[in-house]
Order: structure tokens, then C-alpha cells, then sequence
């Protein structure tokens, strides 16, 4: 982190993506914006508001409704020196793009014997809960962070929004950014000057010493807000926060298991093989040892998600839910309150 | 196919005895319903079933002591298919000697997979990562320890549980044969059996054994001091006679438990608990009463008694001591004391010693009121005193801090006044 002034101000995560993208198109002349709608209409959900009228439709350019040719038109661009930042206006359209990225974008570096990096960022909103009914309501995170060669990150407060964003684009590899619908009008503290975050890096959001709460993106203010909620009956729990799905920040992970010996994965994507499989294989491999109960994972249900309300809120994960599989997972472990306590972790 | 396994009914409960079947094989039962009765260490609970179905199989008989988590019986659809699940062994322990079956699995799939106990099938150790490594730390073998978690498994709970309960065994000698050496032993007679007979534990005496050889790891120290007791009798009469209209009947020892609690109010130190590497400070006030019975001890509690009024203690305190007497306590009324007070002054005990009832810091024993001469102004006269002798948890409480309450509680009980405010 480089940084200066420790004010802090309250802002929305629209707002501190907005900032980020005016930071970074001020910083750098190399730094371009592609997408749809983007510029006289600001965005579908105006995260490049005020942006064509200050730097121009050189820099930020409406494209057509062509997701995999605007993608490759940023490849092409990042190959040749720029560092464009394309935005797909939700993400349920990449997958138009996909040959692109998966094919071109994420490959190109290594079957080119490293003679150009590809430092370009694609962001796009996904998520349900907006009765967008079911192929635009989507997350879709695995599919990307399945792929070598790319980066994929999923803030889930403002700060982190806007010092991920300012690292993606200075990152020489594709970077793949994942927003959330719900995320947008959240408000948080976002310092001051400019913070730039370490891709590859989870924060524990919240310290705790009884069970380990692992999310990103959306999922994550839920399990602070249950965290909080279950402080009150004297259960600590500790909440991480993933911030990048690749790479995965497995030790801190595994570091948080060790203490607290219990572990539940929250996700807003489907359950099967999701980030929640790949935290629980991660924590097989690097805290057996420590755990008193296998992992649990609260995720979606496996359909596609219904457009009807109250079957929308029952496909997707709450807060209930969570609680639910908390309190089984401290039951199987004979948890009370008083006893709670960390162990040795040293030998 | 669901076991119906001992579950754990109060907090300090180990095992319990499956006292009586109130279905019987082939019956259909409801989730809910109860199915049969379990004697406690304190108390008789119901059994209930949490699945629907058949109850195929009645594991144990009548009058098995049973550890927490084995199982009992099996429920089924009723074709009769009961895997071969072995009766629970006598509690403590769980038979090691089945082979390396596959674990029931953990997890269905999309769902939350929270009770294994549904497929029991051959049994094995179960026991989680943590509870393995933790009895390695501490050189526990894992077959001398009782699950309670799904389906048996061992807990890192129940390692913690057996590393204590090994702690207060420490003088003795090992208590478990070892396996190889198990099986061959015949049951232990005594060459003098014919001048003592064998008197069966009861849950209740088990646990009083129990829970006080804990108490004795504790370093323990006694204070006790002289109250003169005069002016408290006579507060306890006219309290009586005044209010005997309204059916107001306050004993000695429903004096002591508020003038105990309004005492602890100002001595917090003593109203704490040794909790490890911590002490905990209680912010509610308790006062356990210890009432003899037939087969044991009771301790049931007042809650919050710095809050209640004297006839209210009376009557939660003869309410609670006839409970007591007919089995009927529920754990609420018999869990979370703070302090406890041990009155055996209607035996005609003149002054004793009270063993603390962990975790608390402190216990009170109470003797018997006689009259005693003694002089003032050069004159004699008789006055009538009681001995009361705190017992102390010296890692929670030094000499000084208990002397201060102790002195206290006196000069309270000296001039009762005291104990209404």
C-alpha cells in the first residue's frame, strides 16, 4: 500500500469505483475505458458518471452491443502498450465473450513466450435479488477463477472496491472484476489518497475465536451482520473476507480454521463445485489437523433462479441461513458459550 | 436408518440410565413423541424421538447405563432391515475393535448434512481431526473416550472432558485395564465379599463423587467466624408472627441466602469463579442451597437473591428443596449457582467444613445456634451464637478478600436490618 492522509470519507461502492476509474484515467494517458453505454448514458448502473465529459470519447468509448469483439478490441489494445478497462454491462453477457477472455486474454502471455503481458481489466456486476429472473441474475465466479492466466477479484465494501479496482489496472494481467448489483448503494469508509491493494490477499473483516465464516463479495455483509448478531449470545466468530478468488488466499484461510477449529463457506453462486468446494479442499490440505467437524457450505439453490419474489429470496442464501448452519456445526461440536476458547495452535 | 442415541440432558450429565421403554419394538413413532424415560444424574427426562417411522430395535434393556451419544434404538420403515448395530457398551468407553469400516458419510450433498447419526451402519471410532490430535498432545488413547458429537464422534469437547476428568484421577492408578489385557480379566470379587456388600452407585452419588474429587484439585483454605444470633431470631419471629396472615414463613436459612446475596453485592471478588486461565466475575447473584436427600445431594438455586425479597426467597427456597426431594428439578433450577450455602445446624452440627462445589469460589457452612455465656461490664451473661465457616478457592479468593466478606456477612447478620436492604 502506498498512501497518504489518514482522513476517511463515507461513500458508496458506486461511488468508489468511480473515483478509482478518475484516479487512474488522470494517473496514466494509457488507461482507457470500453463498454456499452458507457458514455452518454454514464452507465447502465453509472459507475462512469461525469467520466466522457472530462476525459473525452478518445478514452471512454461507447462500443456496440459486441461483447466478444469489444473484449478482443481491449486484448489487442493491452497488447500494444494500453491498459483498457472494459466494462460488460452485467456479467451474465461475458459469456458471449468468453473465447476471448478464456482463450485469448488469459493465454496469450505464456503461448507467446512472454513477449507482451495482456494488462487489461474486465468489470461487470453480477448477482441475484433484483428479479432479473434466471440468465440475468447469474455470479458465475468459478468460471473464471477456474482459468490460469487470469485474476479475479470480488471486493465487498467501498475500500476495497477502490483500491482493488486501482491494482487491477495496474496489474500486467487480465484482471477479471466482479461487482455486485447489491453492493452498489452500500456506504463504507474509504480513506483518503491513493491505497492500492495487494491482489491475492483475504482480509479477516472481523476477528473472532469460535467458528470461521469465510465469503466474498455480497456474501460477506451478511456474515458480518450475522457475526455481529450471534456476538450478542457469546459466540465469536471471525469473519474473512476472500477480496481475490485468484489467486486464493489460502493461508489466511487455513491460518483462521486453525484457530477456531470450525469452518462454514457462504456464497451467493451455486453450491456445487463452487468456491465453497475449493475452500473446504483448501482447508482438507492445510488444517486436517485442526478441525472438529467437517466444513459446511450455505450456497444457492441448484436451479436457476426463479423471476417470482418470494421463490428468488428462497433460492439465495440469507442470513437465516447462515445462522441455521452455524448453530448445527456448534452443536456437533458440544460448543458452549463459556467453554469457548482457542486452542494451542504453536505445537 | 435413524439410531436413537442418549442424548445430553443437563450439563454436567456423563451417561444416563435408560430407566423405562414407553414403546416397544414395532411400534410407529412420531418425531417428538416420547419413547422413553432416562434417570439423570439429577433428574428423571423424557426420551423423544426426532424421526418418524418404526422402532425396529430396542438396543438396550431396562436399567442400562448408557454413555452420552451411544445409541439406544433404531427407528426404520418397518421391513425389519436393522443393520447390525451393537448394543452400547457400559459407559465409559466405546468398543475400538471393529474394523476399518468407511465413516458414514458426513455430507448429503446441496444440503446440510448435520445429523450422521443416520447411517449408523458398523460402528468405529469417529473422531474428529482436533479431538485426535488434542488426545495425542495430552497421550489419551481415543478408545477411552466418550464421543457426543454426530453419531458418536469424539468432540475436541470430549477430549477436554477426559483431560479433566484424568486430572482430578491423577493419585489414583490407571483405571483402565489395558485392551490387549481387557477382555481376559473376570469381574473384580473381592476375597472378603462375604463381610462387605457391593452397593451400586447411583447417577446422583456418581456425580456427587465425581464433581467433588474435582473440587479437591482446588486449593482450599477455611475462615470462621462467631455470629451472635439473638437479634437475627428474633427478626425472624416477628417477621413471622407479623406477616403470618399472608402466609409468610421465613427460615434461618432463607436469612442467610439474602443476607449471603446482599453481602456479595458489595464483595464482587467472591461472587466469581477459577475458569483457567481466567477468572470469571458472575453479574447475577445465585445462591445454592444444599439439601440432603435419601440418596444424595442437591444444590438446588435461588437466582439473583440480592433482588429478592424475603418471602419470595422462602417460598422459591421450599418450593426448590421439595423439587428436590421428588426428583422433579428441572436443570434450570439446579445450574448456574454462584454461592453455596450448607446448613447443618437442624442436625445439631455445632461448626464444619463444606467442600466448595466447583466452579465456585466459595462455600458456606452453617452450624447449629446454642447459647453461650459470656461477660460484659463484669457481668455474666448468655447470649446465643452460630459458627460459620466459609470454605475459599485460594486461586480465586486470598485470606484477606474473604475475611472482609466474611466479616461482613457477620456484622449483617448481626443487625438484620441489614439483610432487607
Amino acid at each position: 500500500m502506498t498512501g497518504e492522509g489518514t482522513a476517511k470519507a463515507v461513500i458508496t461502492y458506486r461511488q468508489a469505483l468511480n473515483d478509482a476509474l478518475r484516479a487512474e484515467l488522470s494517473r496514466d494517458k494509457n488507461v482507457i475505458l470500453l463498454g456499452e453505454e458507457i458514455g452518454i448514458f454514464e452507465g447502465s448502473y453509472k459507475i462512469t458518471a461525469g467520466l466522457l465529459a472530462e476525459f473525452g470519447p478518445e478514452r471512454v468509448r461507447d462500443t456496440p452491443i459486441a461483447e466478444e469483439g469489444f473484449v478482443g478490441a481491449a486484448i489487442g489494445a493491452a497488447m500494444l502498450g494500453m491498459r483498457p478497462v472494459v466494462e460488460i454491462m452485467t456479467l451474465n453477457f461475458s459469456l458471449i465473450a468468453m473465447d476471448q477472455i478464456v482463450n485469448h486474454a488469459a493465454k496469450i502471455h505464456g503461448m507467446f513466450g512472454g513477449q507482451t503481458p495482456v494488462p487489461m481489466v474486465i468489470r461487470m456486476p453480477g448477482g441475484g435479488g433484483q428479479q432479473l429472473a434466471a440468465t440475468h441474475s447469474q455470479n458465475l465466479e468459478v468460471w473464471f477463477a477456474h482459468v490460469p492466466g487470469l485474476k479475479v477479484v470480488a471486493p465487498s465494501n467501498p475500500a476495497d472496491a477502490k483500491a482493488l479496482l486501482l491494482a487491477s489496472i495496474r496489474d500486467n494481467d487480465p484482471v477479471i472484476f466482479l461487482e455486485n448489483l447489491s453492493l452498489y448503494n452500500t456506504k463504507g469508509e474509504v480513506p483518503d489518497g491513493e491505497h492500492v491493494a495487494e491482489i491475492g490477499k483475504a482480509a479477516v473483516a472481523l476477528e473472532g475465536t469460535d467458528l470461521t465464516v469465510i465469503s466474498y463479495s455480497r456474501a460477506t455483509t451478511v456474515a458480518l451482520q450475522v457475526a455481529r448478531q450471534l456476538a450478542g449470545e457469546g459466540i465469536s466468530v471471525e469473519v474473512v473476507d476472500l477480496r481475490s478468488l485468484r489467486p486464493l488466499d489460502r493461508e489466511t484461510v487455513c491460518a483462521s480454521v486453525r484457530k477456531t477449529s470450525r469452518a462454514v463457506v457462504l456464497e451467493d453462486d451455486w453450491l456445487s463445485y463452487g468456491i465453497g468446494a475449493e475452500i473446504s479442499a483448501t482447508l482438507m490440505e492445510g488444517a486436517f489437523d485442526y478441525l472438529d467437524a467437517p466444513v459446511r457450505r450455505v450456497a444457492a439453490a441448484e436451479v436457476p433462479l426463479p423471476y417470482a419474489k418470494p421463490l428468488e429470496l428462497a433460492a439465495l442464501p440469507d442470513a437465516n441461513d447462515l445462522i441455521k448452519v452455524i448453530r448445527e456445526l456448534l452443536d456437533a461440536t458440544g460448543f458452549s458459550p463459556a467453554a469457548g476458547h482457542p486452542i494451542d495452535t504453536a505445537t | 436408518m435413524p439410531e436413537v442415541v442418549m442424548p445430553r440432558l443437563s450439563d454436567t450429565m456423563e451417561e444416563g440410565v435408560l430407566s423405562r421403554w414407553l414403546k416397544k419394538e414395532g411400534d410407529t413413532v412420531r418425531q417428538g413423541e416420547v419413547i422413553g424415560e432416562i434417570d439423570t444424574d439429577k433428574a428423571t427426562m423424557e426420551l423423544e424421538s426426532f424421526d418418524d417411522g418404526i422402532l425396529e430395535k430396542l438396543l438396550v434393556p431396562e436399567g442400562t447405563t448408557v454413555a452420552i451419544g451411544q445409541p439406544l434404538a433404531v427407528i426404520g420403515d418397518g421391513s425389519g432391515t436393522v443393520p447390525p448395530v451393537e448394543a452400547a457398551p457400559e459407559a465409559p468407553g466405546i468398543d475400538p475393535s471393529t474394523g476399518p469400516v468407511p465413516a458414514p458419510p458426513e455430507s448429503r450433498p446441496a444440503q446440510a448434512p448435520s445429523d450422521a447419526r443416520a447411517d449408523a451402519g458398523a460402528r468405529r471410532l469417529l473422531s474428529s481431526p482436533l479431538a485426535r490430535r488434542e488426545a495425542a498432545r495430552h497421550g489419551l488413547d481415543p478408545a477411552t473416550i466418550t464421543g457426543t458429537g454426530p453419531g458418536g464422534r469424539i468432540v475436541r469437547a470430549d477430549v477436554e472432558a477426559a483431560i479433566a476428568a484424568a486430572e482430578t484421577e491423577q493419585p489414583q492408578p490407571q483405571r483402565q485395564a489395558p485392551p490387549a489385557a481387557a477382555g481376559r480379566e473376570p469381574a473384580v470379587t473381592p476375597s472378603s465379599a462375604q463381610d462387605s456388600v457391593e452397593v451400586p452407585l447411583s447417577q446422583m452419588r456418581r456425580v456427587t463423587a465425581h464433581r467433588l474429587t474435582e473440587s479437591a484439585a482446588a486449593p482450599h483454605f477455611y475462615l470462621t467466624v462467631v455470629v451472635a444470633v439473638d437479634a437475627l431470631f428474633r427478626f425472624r419471629s416477628e417477621v413471622n408472627e407479623r406477616f403470618a396472615d399472608q402466609d409468610v414463613k421465613v427460615s434461618v436459612t432463607d436469612l442467610l441466602v439474602r443476607a449471603c446475596a446482599a453481602t456479595l453485592r458489595r464483595h464482587p471478588h467472591v461472587n466469581s469463579s477459577w475458569a483457567g486461565d481466567k477468572i470469571l466475575a458472575h453479574q447475577k447473584i445465585n445462591i445454592g442451597v444444599a439439601v440432603a436427600l435419601d440418596e444424595g445431594l442437591m444444590v438446588p438455586v435461588v437466582t439473583g437473591a440480592d433482588t429478592k425479597s424475603l418471602d419470595r426467597i422462602a417460598t422459591e427456597t421450599r418450593s426448590l428443596a421439595e423439587k428436590a426431594r421428588t426428583g422433579t428439578l428441572k436443570l434450570h433450577e439446579f445450574s448456574g449457582g454462584t454461592f453455596t450455602i450448607s446448613n447443618l445446624g437442624m442436625f445439631g452440627i455445632d461448626n464444619f467444613t463444606a467442600v466448595i462445589n466447583p466452579p465456585e469460589a466459595a462455600i458456606l457452612a452453617v452450624g447449629a445456634a446454642t447459647d453461650e455465656p459470656y461477660a460484659h461490664d463484669g457481668e455474666l451473661h448468655s447470649r446465643r451464637v452460630m459458627k460459620i465457616t466459609m470454605t475459599s478457592d485460594h486461586r480465586v479468593l486470598d485470606g484477606a478478600t474473604a475475611a472482609a466478606f466474611l466479616s461482613d456477612l457477620k456484622r449483617t447478620l448481626e443487625d438484620p436490618l441489614r439483610i432487607v436492604i
